[in-house]
């Protein structure tokens, strides 16, 4: 008698779907229903004490705060949806059956990606009201691809680090520094500073860090929203980026799920 | 997760709770905060540091940094006058936010019509000179406040020189289409006997009809600023 083994793609689907209604009764979207709201009102409040460019004031503001907010919530769930499964053996049950781990760290994927869209789309129909609106769309696209770029890297943590604390901490400080990197670089390479060995050392070290780095700080930018400068091929090559590094990213975290021992 | 019925919870810890809550209310109304004491606008960060600081925002600092520095001269209930705050460290913050996002023109408004407002000529010039200071740079944009500058220093400083050299920046450099004609004639005006309110009123009349001004709360801003000349003027 042959084995039953189910369909992958069915299976893909399912899991992807459960990480979707685990997210809605983790209370996500009231979570960000409530950034939105904080955001707005911070921003309508500080938006009353500038003297000029308070609609500007407002758009920077708000943009900053659901940047930030969407980021920590989808980290924080990402990271707790799959430790929570793997603390409550839901993850060896999953694998004792005849699907390939590819399947489930994939479908766990897909719904991580599915999630993103709530707060792209929620966030990004916010700045339509303070922008034009292609920057407004551009604003959320870019969003969306970020939001996916650290979906995948928390997937990454929690595969490596199977701890709550250490994969937060990675997932943070990766997004730390893919949002300065080039910064960091252009500091290391100007004319202050000290040119001797050690820093040539770090220079070379940061260098090699933004190699491997995506560059968030050309992601989701405000000034897109301020002063209209964003263009379609900004959104494509951030586009190419996402669908780079998050290959790069899945890639590390099956290599790294295959080798495991259950 | 059900939650049980309030019975279930032991009184002990209902009666815990109550009196928490009461010692922390009791608290915070026994202990009154000090009296404000006005301080000193501390020295800006590096613009690398706050470069850092911003995540990558840096719009979003740079606007921030200005209703800091704005708030200042209101500090809890203080209110200090601009002639005794330190117009150095204002202008080191008004370069920082300037610098943070080059196309903001709040810097630049609250240097010339807010800090430059103050009835200290010293003051003002360190106003005056860092909006022309800073003018080059991007002159299409920042022509307002240059025109503004050259007024200030006619009418308020008495001297001519400066103002006609501020006049001829203007007439030199501020040349896009979208800079209306009577703000590169400006030094026509700086030589015309017109006085302060006329020559605001010619100023702020332009920039409306031009378009240029369409923040509700600029507008208002620049309203008051009339009126309050208009009252200086009436005064004997």
């Amino acid at each position: 008698m042959m084995p039953f083994r189910p369909p992958l793609l069915a299976t893909g689907w399912a899991i992807a779907r459960h990480t979707v209604l685990e997210a809605w009764r983790n209370r996500l979207l009231w979570l960000l229903l409530l950034a939105a709201a904080g955001a707005v009102l911070l921003g309508g409040f500080l938006n009353q004490l500038a003297l000029t460019e308070s609609r500007q004031l407002q758009a920077a503001v708000l943009a900053a705060l659901l940047r930030l907010a969407a980021v920590f919530l989808m980290a924080s769930f990402a990271v707790t949806s799959l430790l929570r499964e793997a603390a409550d053996k839901g993850l060896e049950l999953l694998l004792a059956l005849p699907i390939p781990r590819f399947v489930y760290l994939l479908g766990k994927l897909a719904g991580l990606a599915a999630l993103a869209v709530l707060p792209a789309a929620l966030f990004g129909a916010l700045a339509l009201y303070l922008a034009p609106p292609e920057q407004a769309l551009l604003w959320a696209a870019s969003l969306l691809c970020e939001l996916w770029i650290v979906a995948a890297f928390c997937l990454l943590c929690t595969v490596t680090l199977n701890q709550v604390l250490p994969a937060l901490a990675a997932a943070g400080a990766f997004y730390v520094l893919a949002r300065l990197i080039a910064l960091l670089q252009l500091l290391g390479h100007g004319p202050v500073g000290a040119h001797g060995l050690s820093q040539r050392l770090l220079n070379f070290v940061l260098d090699g860090i933004a190699l491997l780095l995506p560059h968030l700080d050309s992601f989701t930018r405000t000034e897109w929203l301020l002063y209209q400068t964003g263009t379609a091929a900004a959104l494509a090559a951030i586009g190419v980026q996402t669908a780079l590094f998050v290959s790069l990213v899945v890639a590390a975290a099956l290599f790294d799920l295959y080798r495991k021992n259950f | 997760m059900a939650r049980a019925a309030l019975p279930a919870v032991p009184p002990a810890l209902r009666w815990l709770l109550l009196a928490a809550l009461l010692l922390q209310l009791g608290w915070q109304a026994a202990h009154k905060p000090p009296p404000p004491q006005a301080q000193d606008l501390p020295p800006p960060p590096s613009l690398a540091t706050l470069q850092l600081a911003s995540l990558g925002e840096p719009q979003a600092l740079s606007k921030l940094t200005m209703l800091y520095v704005q708030g200042f001269d209101e500090q809890a209930g203080l209110s200090i006058a601009w002639r005794k705050m330190d117009y150095g460290r204002i202008r080191q913050w008004l370069e920082r936010a300037l610098e943070l996002d080059p196309r903001s023109q709040y810097p630049l408004l609250a240097a010339s019509e807010v800090y430059g407002a103050v009835n200290d000529p010293p003051r003002v010039r360190l106003m005056l000179d860092f909006v022309y200071a800073r003018f080059a740079e991007d002159p299409n944009r920042r022509w307002p406040w240059l025109a503004h500058a050259a007024l200030v220093a006619k009418h308020r400083l008495h001297d001519l020189p400066l103002a006609r050299q501020y006049a001829r920046a203007l007439r030199l450099q501020a040349t896009a289409p979208e800079v209306p004609p009577w703000a590169r004639e400006l030094e026509a005006f700086i030589l015309e006997d017109m006085n302060e309110t006329e020559a605001a009123r010619v100023l702020i009349g332009g920039l409306l009809h031009s378009g240029q001004i369409t923040d509700p709360h600029e507008l208002a801003f620049l309203a008051r600023r009339l009126d309050a000349l208009g009252t200086q003027q009436r005064q004997p």
